[in-house]
């Protein structure tokens, strides 16, 4: 066993922001009963829309797949409980743009019964490969929030030089708590699962990332490890900065490696999971269950009780908050995530899905003071994680300059909202960064299309001049030889002419 | 149910230029309350006309241009224009100085640029130039200091106010008017005058002039207390104050006869009050903290150099509008690492 330690890489900037987590951390963690309608997206994670296996009508099982991944970035999805599959058909979910995606609707039944998959308690005795492709069987994804498939980021072990794992257990923005609640509850199945990982990479350095404000969780991680004696897990604390949870940030701080510009953290050795992960993929391996529930923390002014949930996948949100006490009167917001990057929604519809670490229920926020020109106090720049200087950033993008913000940054970006926060002229930078991204991309694929057009265009061209090149190549010898054959006929005439005149 | 949308973070601060602008002219007040102390109530006066033509000035710019008159003033940065004028100006100033120096501060420098956070100068030190340009035989009423065994004559409150207003002296102007310690040691080196000589004289205290270097204390007090508040960060004030130090200590090292001493050039004229509250003006600074470095150096060498070779006595005006200049030349060289990249790209 290694004690925890702060012995760090540095950070640039961040803030230190009022967490407001002891608000839903002082009870336990509670069951929420299964809804009588289920809500489960084809689409829980980047990458490719699954694809259903089981018919409308059909019944389902909990644990059972019924849609299955498509296309690299793709994850299966599994029903989180029994019933009837009713429909499928587009549904309002959580995401920034466009409100609707297609969601598999099922009617419980109230019986819970299970398919139980195969077990692999002895996962050692499997070759890492095996276990590798067991793994991204189960519909794991990355539960931070990022939802990036775990699958795709196991894969790259085959391809990168990979030596070590990092539990990302910081959770740094304010008021979630999951990740905090779900360690103190199960905290041996999150080192199992970490232990599952490195077996399946063969690799045998792992770091667990943990805001120092924890300390139950951080108490409950090293007594499981005091008792598994594993020296392979090593437990770091870092300090309570937003956004030292931020998945490039974390390997800079507790690996001490830069995650190269427009790279990945397994480019340079590194896979980066969150503990909620690590779980699943213990329940997985060892007790056969796919991911069909997930903790979320419902919280904020706008909830009677704040506190910590276990919820079926595809509960919908509405469902969350009779059990923690109802929605007051203060219930203006809705943002499923953090109050930094979380996503505001404008119905509690949208179901809770594999990404859903927060239910932040609040007030409606204070108006913004009005919007002021920069004066380049540069509190944006002491204040941004990757060093970029958002004051500067924001000029080009006030004159749409391309080339500067590509030179300046903007795609380093990751959207923290700490420029947005500290800014005296409240500027809403992430928003204006977030639109310049947008256009850029736009420019991109207009650029890209314009070049398919003109590629196509000269193409025609080309196959134009070919046929006719050969067309009037095969004119002429038709010309020539209708010439040729006409000066012979006229010859001929004129021979039969001399013959009959010869002849008279 | 249903509910609003609105864009992350959905977090606010209480930070606002605003509040900013309020916190320095706050920590102007103890220098202030020193200026009046050491050279009687004519910076009041000054201040208080400056104040009135800069936010005149102000208010009929922002109409002109179409904008919410109210919106704009209540960001104080006219007043702090204004504030930094008066203290630029000697303190028996007439009125048509101050309202010129104004005038090219808020009309020139910083509306017809586009305003707050548009202006490529620094607008105080802009209309201190005009003014020292264009009314040279104003500018050099300088008073010696309250200190009770220097037996001057002074101006009471109300002769103030009548010089003020009308620029007519009620005494020989040789009566009441007395060099700065920068001009004095200016003019004593061109006469081949020692240092030494000159530190005997009743004007020169521990290190500056007696008096001034009191001023500057409490203007280092203030702006000590910016750092703490975090309104302004350190890299421009260590900066000017290093580029002063570092060339005067050489040259004091050197030849201490011909050469006033690091601690008279930090503790005369207007060196810490450029350090903390003129230089720090965000809008005409450079942008990263290492072009921030050069910025303050850049103003405190050039502090340096025209009091020592230039003809005027003090420099801090000149410096800061060069260094202005300059500014976006070295935010281009001075780019922050962006992390996951090599190094830094120019």
């Amino acid at each position: 066993m290694t004690a925890a330690t702060f012995d760090l890489g540095k950070l640039h900037g961040g803030l230190r922001l009022d967490a407001n987590k002891s608000q839903a951390t002082g009870q336990d963690i509670v069951d929420i009963p299964i809804p009588t309608q289920l809500v489960i997206p084809l689409k829980q994670h980047v990458g490719e829309e699954s694809q259903p296996v089981v018919a409308i009508g059909e019944r389902v099982l909990r644990g059972q797949l019924i849609a299955e991944c498509v296309g690299e970035l793709g994850a299966p999805v599994h029903a989180s409980s029994s019933g009837t599959l009713v429909s499928i058909e587009p549904w309002p979910v959580t995401r920034r743009y466009g409100d609707k995606t297609l969601c598999m609707i099922i009617e419980t039944d109230g019986l819970d019964e299970e398919i139980r998959h195969e077990t692999y308690p002895d996962y050692d005795t499997l070759v890492p490969s095996e276990l590798l492709e067991r793994i991204v069987s189960g519909g794991i994804v990355g539960l931070g929030g990022a939802v990036f498939p775990t699958a795709q980021k196991l894969m790259q072990a085959d391809t990168c030089d990979m030596d070590m794992l990092i539990l990302n257990a910081v959770e740094c923005e304010p008021y979630i708590s999951c990740d905090d609640m779900l360690m103190r509850d199960r905290a041996a199945e999150v080192i199992s699962g970490a232990q599952i990982l490195l077996h399946a990479l063969g690799i045998d350095e792992c770091l667990i990332g943990i805001e120092s404000d924890k300390p139950e969780a951080i108490d409950a991680l090293l007594n499981v490890l005091a008792e598994s004696g594993d020296e392979r897990i090593t437990i770091k604390q870092v300090p309570t900065i937003y956004p030292s949870g931020g998945e490039d940030q974390l390997v800079q701080l507790i690996a001490n490696r830069e995650v190269p510009s427009g790279g990945l953290p397994t480019d340079i050795g590194c896979l980066v999971q969150n503990v909620g992960t690590a779980a699943a993929v213990h329940d997985w391996i060892v007790d056969g269950r796919p991911l069909t529930s997930r903790v979320t923390t419902i919280t904020g002014n706008g909830v009677g009780t704040p506190m910590n949930v276990r919820a079926r996948l595809g509960t919908p949100v509405a469902e969350l908050a009779p059990h923690a006490g109802g929605y007051t009167d203060h219930a203006e917001l809705l943002i499923i995530g953090g109050p930094m990057t979380g996503k505001s929604v404008s119905t509690d519809d949208v179901p809770v899905v594999k990404a859903t670490n927060c239910v932040l229920v609040m007030s409606e926020l204070p108006a913004a003071g009005k919007e002021l020109p920069c004066i380049r106090c540069g509190e944006c720049a002491a204040a941004c994680p990757v060093q970029l200087m958002p004051q500067q950033l924001f000029w080009y993008a006030c004159a749409d300059d391309e080339t500067r913000l590509r030179e300046f940054g903007l795609t380093d970006c990751i959207e923290c909202g700490c420029c947005d926060l500290v800014c005296p002229s409240h500027i809403p930078l992430t928003f204006d960064f977030r639109m310049a991204k947008a256009r850029i991309r736009e420019q991109a694929d207009e650029k890209a299309r314009a070049e398919r057009a003109r590629r196509r265009f000269e193409a025609r061209n080309e196959r134009l001049a070919h046929d006719r090149d050969t067309r009037d190549e095969a004119q002429n010898e038709q010309r020539a030889e209708a010439k040729k054959a006409s000066r012979n006929a006229i010859a001929e005439i004129l021979a039969r002419k001399r013959d009959k005149d010869t002849k008279p | 149910m249903k509910f609003k949308r609105l864009e992350a973070p959905y977090l606010r601060s209480d930070n606002a230029v605003s509040a900013m602008m309020l916190q320095v002219l706050v920590a102007l007040i103890p220098g202030t309350i020193a200026y009046v102390w050491f050279f009687g109530p004519g910076l009041l006066i000054n201040m208080l006309l400056a104040g009135l033509f800069c936010v005149g000035f102000e208010a009929a710019m922002v109409h002109l241009r179409g904008r919410k008159v109210e919106e704009v003033l209540m960001d104080y940065t006219a007043i702090i224009t204004a504030v930094l004028i008066a203290f630029a100006l000697p303190p028996l100033t007439p009125w048509w100085v101050t309202a010129t120096a104004c005038l090219f501060a808020i009309v020139v420098a910083k509306h017809l640029y586009g305003g707050i956070g548009y202006n490529v100068f620094n607008p105080a030190m802009v209309g201190y130039v005009v003014a020292l340009v264009a009314f040279p035989q104003h500018m050099n009423l300088w008073l010696p200091p309250h200190i009770g065994d220097m037996d001057y004559g002074t101006l009471s409150l109300t002769q103030t106010l009548a010089y003020t207003m009308t620029g007519n002296l009620p005494v020989a102007f040789d009566d009441i008017s007395r060099a700065t310690p920068l001009d004095m040691v200016q003019a004593g080196l061109k006469q081949m005058r020692t240092i030494e000589e000159m530190r005997a004289l009743p004007l020169m205290g521990d290190f500056g002039g007696r008096g001034w270097e009191w001023i500057g204390n409490f203007i280092a007090l203030g702006g000590i207390g910016l750092l703490i508040r975090k309104v302004i960060r350190w890299h421009i004030p260590v900066a000017v104050i290093a580029g002063v130090l570092v060339p005067a200590t050489i040259a004091f090292l050197i030849d201490p006869g011909t050469h006033a001493g690091p601690g008279f050039h930090l503790f005369s004229g207007a060196t810490l009050l450029c350090a903390f509250f003129i230089a720090t003006d965000p809008v005409s600074a450079a942008a990263s903290p290492s072009g921030r470095l050069i910025y303050g150096f850049g103003i405190g060498v050039l502090i340096y150099a025209i009091r020592q070779w230039g003809a005027y006595a003090d420099g801090v005006a000149f410096a800061v509008l060069l260094m202005n200049m300059a500014v976006p030349a070295i935010d281009a060289l001075t780019r922050t690492r962006i992390v996951g990249h090599r190094g830094a790209r120019s």
